[in-house]
């Protein structure tokens, strides 16, 4: 038996590969938690391309959109199944990737050399928003019709180039089948394109710097300071974790499948009650508080500012907060991470509790 | 970890040779990735296979009614779909008719009704065909075409499988 798997190892340089994954090893200690949230991001991404491409062959944009994914809903076996584990996997693809990005944050795990490994990630975050954007328009339901209405009316309150930009992405001046046409080139084509080299880039760091250990571990002396190996005690715990993600998609998508609601029709009032998906419901809730505050266009300008400059802010943290810069400065680094959980946190509730 | 731990392995119970922890971890692993194999894979093989079983009943089909038919004139044809394939049903210059199926038994092309010839003739290689036995005449047909009973009402026609 042996014999047979040296076969293998021989033949496409197995070993190697094994060999370098050995000398890999990753940090233990009570904060070692966080480190997995990264691999489940990955893996519900592995999930969302292959339901992504199972979908994909039933699935007709354009004005046979909704009939399609209704096809897929009711009439095709399992179809249901599939189209629920896409749409809770991609739910459970961004909470994972928030989990991971605040983890990376408050462990200061951006700090040099892993800068890029911070940037990189934000790229993937916001490629991750935009699928989940266009993604949410396809089956052309009522609600998918009426978050994509409100959510282009964003980049069309830009001044001047922002009207005819929406105008580009809608196809028209309304929601219709052009959009769902392009947006379904844009979820299935130009999004995959755009996010697999980032990814690479991404993983490929990782593998480069190692897994940062956050300040209060780096403080200890080299002696106290315990790891595992990567292969395989860390690979397989990594791999457990995957399969409980399985088993947690696979249970939601079972018990809760994804609803359709009715075809949309554009001369129909939008329904009652109708807010964004929960990755939204900050800016959501925050452009509905400040339109409240300043009437007029002023308000939804002053959202939009705030909004820009936190992101910036955030993205650049890692040359505020270097390793050689005072300890203030990672304090305050520390106290700006609680503020916008907190904010983020309590916008989410706010716009949750306005739409009961 | 040493070398002696992977060459190595500790029989649960001495007395029972070949039965070992090792051995009973890895065939639970195996089952187990097996029931996972199949929980995800039977799901996805139905998915993909929807439509071949719409079409499968669809082929099952028993008899077609062709409404307004018997109208059709004499010494022409008329092609409709027996189930998912297509079919000729022929109105002969001698008031007589005849339904076969209308895919060539060489390479399935789908054959067409000669009336001034009165022959069945299939255009991708060529062979041919008698309209009113569906036997293959001359070509690379390895077979007759299959015949359907006619059975003929006022208004319809209605197309039996033998």
């Amino acid at each position: 038996m042996a014999k047979r798997s040296d076969y293998w190892i021989d033949r496409f340089g197995i070993g190697d590969a094994i060999a370098y994954a050995k000398k890999k090893s990753v940090p233990l200690h009570k904060h070692s938690f966080w480190y997995y949230w990264g691999g489940i991001s990955l893996f519900c991404f592995l999930v969302q391309v292959v339901t992504g491409i199972l979908l994909m062959v039933y699935y007709r944009p354009g004005p046979e959109a909704f009939e399609s994914v209704r096809q897929i809903t009711y009439s095709i076996h399992f179809g249901w199944l599939i189209r629920s584990v896409h749409n809770w996997s991609a739910n459970l693809f961004l909470l994972s990737v928030f989990v991971h990005m605040f983890s990376v944050f408050f462990m200061k795990a951006y700090r040099g050399p892993r800068e890029f490994g911070w940037l990189s990630g934000i790229l993937l975050l916001m490629v991750g928003l935009i699928f989940g954007f266009s993604g949410y328009l396809l089956p052309m339901d009522d609600l998918a019709f009426f978050a994509t209405k409100v959510g282009l009316e964003i980049p069309s309150a830009v001044p001047i180039i922002g009207p005819p930009i929406a105008n580009l992405m809608r196809g028209g001046l309304e929601v219709s089948e052009f959009t769902v046409q392009r947006f379904f080139a844009l979820h299935a084509v130009i999004l995959p394109l755009l996010f697999l080299p980032i990814l690479g880039l991404h993983l490929w760091l990782v593998q480069k710097h190692g897994n940062a250990s956050p300040p209060s571990e780096e403080a200890k002396p080299e002696a106290e300071r315990k790891s595992i190996p990567f292969f395989p005690n860390f690979l397989a715990k990594d791999l457990a974790m995957w399969l409980i993600t399985l088993n947690v998609i696979a249970l939601f998508a079972a018990v809760f499948p994804w609803q359709l609601g009715e075809a949309a029709d554009p001369l129909r009032p939008a329904p009652l009650g109708i807010h964004p998906e929960w990755y939204f419901m900050s800016q959501f809730q925050t452009l509905k508080f400040m339109g409240k505050m300043f009437p007029g266009y002023a308000g939804e300008a002053i959202g939009m500012t705030l909004f820009t400059l936190g992101m910036v802010l955030w993205i650049l943290i890692p040359f505020y907060d270097t390793r050689d810069k005072t300890a203030l400065r990672a304090k305050r680094t520390t106290y700006f991470g609680l503020l916008v959980v907190g904010i983020l946190l309590l916008t989410t509730i706010w716009g949750y509790l306005g739409v009961r | 970890m040493s070398e002696s731990v992977h060459t190595q392995d500790l029989p649960m119970d001495p007395e029972s040779e070949g039965f070992t922890r090792r051995g009973f971890v890895k065939y639970a692993i195996g089952g187990v990735g097996l029931a996972y194999a199949c929980a995800i894979g039977y799901p996805i093989y139905r998915y993909l296979n929807s439509p071949v079983e719409e079409s499968m009943a669809m082929a099952a089909v028993k008899e077609v009614t062709l409404p307004d038919a018997d109208k059709l004139p004499k010494g022409s044809a008329l092609v409709f779909k027996f189930g998912v394939k297509p079919a000729l049903l022929i109105h002969h210059p001698d008031d007589s008719w005849t339904a076969l199926t209308a895919v060539c038994t060489h390479m399935g092309c789908t054959v067409a009704y000669d009336p001034g010839k009165t022959k069945i003739v299939c255009h991708c290689h060529g062979g041919t065909y008698d309209p009113k036995t569906g036997e293959n005449l001359s070509g690379p047909p390895p077979r007759p075409l299959k015949k359907f009973d006619v059975v003929m009402a006022a208004g319809s026609v209605t197309v039996k499988r033998i």
